[in-house]
């Protein structure tokens, strides 16, 4: 018994030690992993609004609503998160290059938080929601901020990118499948 | 020509540090006293060869020799002189090399005044050492290697990252590695004392400087950086929880626990597995931080170096380092021989909770880095674990044990009298309920744990120095023996004093800065006035600067209250020529009371400025705190028991009992 005591930080380490090798693997890639909505409806929810000036958004936008017809991001974020602060510049990129609608959802944070983060930082959501008591991240099985999800003509869910997006990720990944949903 | 010498001095040190992690090695272990011997000399020279491959570095960097590769990746010739010299460790290749650097110093120094060491012991401890030093040169020569060329020659640098471009600089991470090497020393202590069979209170004299100079070190790293980090980045804050900064503060939790647990081995013979597991953590945090930082595996807003091929590399030193001490410890740790019980209310019992308190604090600190990358690697997604989590976790940890830091100094060895220190704490008790009650009505909207923090800053803070006043017996006797045995305590008593003081009044500066900061961000024109805490800010102008290295707009603010003018901010923003990267050179105004602090942001294009306007309560007091700890490390460290030879005269002691 003794004994065995003394050999769990050893044990402690060799676990550790996996995860930093799998951590390493280059081929790694968060977003990999599929979500169980991908090729499902978006599920139904209704954002209220978080700034007096943008809209709120809702699912019905997506079927027969404003945003039919039109292949969308939906963008989770808080201003808590630090790595969203490293993505907040890339978004730029999907309404820019891809010249799609990006729609955001504070996740869990205080509208005054959230409001100042995107003053600060910068608010490039076409429609703006608020998810204070992170329901609609239940709905939607985020994992955590940042995480898109890239929605086509029809509202079904194409595509989801846990953790931030960057510039190579977009143009890997999210702008050849805008590419082919926008045909 | 001064590059391929600094490469090639490399190459000898490694050489050196090779040979002085065998020989003295299989020398103590067959007695052999000239192979132990040899430990010094190689110690000395593996110095002075990095000093001079270092020396090497700084001079490519100062006067721009773009055919070196790291030169030309973080240097520019119009950069600043100061900043041409500490680029050269603001980057990953440099860093490693100004490591191993304050590594080879050490055992120098263990080499050249380390005589009242058993020849034994030195022998181990520099053969760990220079087993470190192997594994750091290896990697350097390997994967990054500081003196790589490029050929040919680019004209010009890339120019240091503009964020580093500050005075932090050149002291922030210095101090950081001193603390971590300083743990290294702890480290090598352990790993002998492991092979040596034997762990008593000589062993922890010698192993409590190291402790306290890397203890003293990180503090200052970590005050640096965090102060850093608030004025340069500006947003505002001085803590994100960032892996980085938690890559520096689980360490410092560790050392934190080490210098307390070594007294209990000094002074009472117990905790003798314990401590040699905390060495060993103290320097395996050190090198997860080093592995985090560099590899990749974790984002991070302090972004350096990442390749996956350096994380491997590194990956495979903690292997080796980590698991082999670990291992040795699974089989040496259990001969050692304990001190025996002791009560649980005692000052020993008391070091026993500030242990299991801030090793449980580590893990959760820990928990809070690793699990978005446990999760990612086990299928699970991304997350991104923030200041929520550790305000939940964290904090309810420590809150406790900075309330019983208050009483711990009062419990006497072996068994402690709680009724008699808390009697002699009612002064304190009086001064917190008084403290609290003044917070809470002062802002009774304000968060509730607010009140909490004050109260426990004020608690600690009255304790610390009521303990201080029963050492010197003021007011209990006349004021001419009150000083003469204030000059007399010892200098190790007021290192604690002013070490528990500095953290009553950082405990105080962060609750306030967390519970009652104000934040404005909107856009502003010139001659407009906002409202931010009680007081006005007015956008007076904003003027384009002369071209240095960089093009700055700086926009002047007159801060009022009630009318009269507080002072004039001029914070700056700042395009630097070659790094396509706007920065923000944030304004303060700096009073005990609050910092005054504006940011300029990008303008909007129809005459207005986007500016971000903080007000900040008490936040000086948390670098103010850091300082005083700091202080009180240093005092610590010049205590006398530490330079006059009292491990010798224990050894004399010994050697005259065996006789």
């Amino acid at each position: 018994m003794r004994r065995s005591v003394f050999l769990l930080p050893l044990v402690v380490l060799a676990a550790l030690l996996v995860f930093f090798l799998r951590g390493l693997d280059p081929a790694r890639d968060p977003s990999a992993i599929d979500s169980p909505l991908i090729g499902k409806a978006l599920p139904t929810f209704s954002a209220p609004p978080l700034l007096a000036d943008a809209p709120g958004i809702d699912s019905q936008d997506f079927v027969g609503g404003k945003l039919h017809g039109q292949v969308v991001a939906i963008n989770f974020f808080a201003s808590w998160c630090v790595p969203c602060r490293a993505e907040h510049p890339v978004l730029k990129q999907l309404t820019g290059e891809l010249g799609m609608p990006v729609i955001g959802i504070a996740y869990k944070d205080k509208k005054d938080a959230a409001a100042g983060f995107l003053a600060e930082m910068g608010n490039p959501y076409q429609q703006l929601g608020t998810d204070e008591s992170g329901r609609i991240g239940i709905d939607f099985g985020i994992t955590g901020v940042p995480e898109t999800f890239i929605i086509d003509k029809q509202g079904i869910v194409r595509d989801r990118v846990a953790g931030p997006l960057n510039p190579q990720l977009i143009n890997e990944e999210i702008a050849p499948l805008v590419k082919e949903l926008n045909k | 020509m001064i590059t391929e010498i600094g490469h090639y001095a490399l190459v000898l040190a490694l050489i050196l540090a090779l040979t002085q992690a065998t020989l003295p090695l299989i020398g103590a272990q067959r007695g052999l006293r000239p192979w132990m011997a040899l430990a010094q000399p190689t110690a000395i020279g593996q110095f002075a060869f990095l000093g001079l491959s270092f020396l090497a570095l700084i001079h490519a960097y100062v006067v721009s020799d773009f055919s070196v590769a790291a030169v030309y990746e973080n240097s520019h010739s119009a950069q600043p002189l100061i900043y041409r010299i500490a680029g050269a460790w603001g980057n990953h290749e440099g860093s490693l090399l100004l490591w191993v650097l304050i590594l080879a110093l050490f055992g120098a120094l263990v080499a050249l005044f380390g005589d009242n060491l058993p020849p034994r012991l030195r022998a181990r401890v520099l053969s760990v050492q220079a087993m470190i030093s192997v594994g750091f040169l290896l990697f350097m020569l390997f994967t990054s290697n500081p003196f790589a060329r490029l050929d040919p020659a680019p004209l010009e640098g890339r120019e240091l990252n503009p964020l580093l471009q500050d005075p932090g600089l050149a002291t922030h991470p210095p101090m950081l590695y001193l603390g971590y090497v300083g743990l290294s020393m702890a480290f090598s202590f352990a790993i002998a004392a492991l092979i040596d069979g034997k762990v008593d209170a000589a062993w922890a004299r010698w192993v409590r400087p190291w402790t306290l100079l890397a203890w003293t070190a990180l503090t200052a790293g970590i005050v640096l950086g965090s102060h850093w980090a608030y004025y340069e980045l500006g947003w505002g804050g001085w803590w994100y929880w960032d892996p980085v900064e938690n890559a520096s503060f689980m360490p410092w939790l560790i050392a934190t626990a080490l210098l307390h647990s070594a007294i209990v081995v000094e002074k009472r013979d117990a905790l003798k597995s314990w401590t040699i597991l905390l060495a060993i953590l103290g320097f395996a945090f050190s090198m997860l931080g080093t592995f985090l930082v560099r590899s990749g595996v974790i984002t991070s807003v302090h972004a350096f170096a990442q390749d996956p091929a350096r994380g491997l590399f590194i990956l495979a030193l903690l292997t080796v380092a980590i698991g082999g001490s670990f291992a040795l410890f699974a089989w040496r740790a259990p001969i050692l021989k304990g001190g025996g019980m002791f009560a649980p209310i005692s000052r020993e019992g008391a070091m026993v909770i500030n242990n299991l308190l801030l090793a449980t604090a580590t893990a959760t600190v820990l928990l809070g880095t690793l699990y978005p990358l446990i999760l990612s690697v086990s299928g699970g997604g991304t997350v991104s674990v923030g200041t929520p989590y550790y305000n939940a976790t964290f904090v309810p940890l420590t809150l406790p044990l900075v309330a019983l830091t208050a009483i711990g100094p009062f419990m006497g060895w072996k068994r402690g009298d709680l009724p008699a220190a808390m009697q002699r704490l009612t002064f304190a008790f009086v001064a917190t309920f008084i403290a609290a009650v003044l917070t809470w009505w002062w802002k009774t909207d304000g968060p509730l744990l607010a009140v909490l923090g004050i109260a426990i800053g004020v608690w600690l803070l009255t304790g610390t120095l009521l303990e201080w006043a029963g050492r010197v017996k003021l007011f209990r006797t006349d004021p001419a023996t009150s000083w003469s045995r204030a000059v007399n305590l010892p200098r190790a008593a007021y290192g604690m004093t002013l070490a528990h003081a500095g953290l009553a009044i950082a405990i105080i500066g962060m609750t306030g800065a967390s519970a009652w900061k104000v934040e404005h961000i909107q856009v502003m024109h010139v001659g407009e006035t906002v409202d931010v805490g009680d007081y006005a800010y007015r956008l007076d102008n904003v003027q384009s600067l002369p071209v240095e290295n960089y093009l700055a707009e700086r926009a002047t603010f007159t801060v009022l209250q009630d009318g009269k003018t507080v002072t004039t901010l001029q914070p700056e923003r700042r395009q630097y020529l070659v790094q396509p990267m706007p920065t923000t050179e944030s304004a303060v105004h700096s009073t005990w009371k609050q910092d005054l602090y504006a940011v300029i942001g990008e303008p909007d294009g129809k005459g207005g400025w986007t500016v971000r306007l903080y007000h900040e309560p008490l936040v000086l007091w948390i670098w103010g705190g850091g300082f005083v700890m700091v202080f009180g490390g240093l005092v610590s460290l010049s205590d006398r028991r530490y330079r006059v030879g009292a491990p010798s005269r224990a050894l004399a002691a010994i050697r005259a009992a065996r006789a």
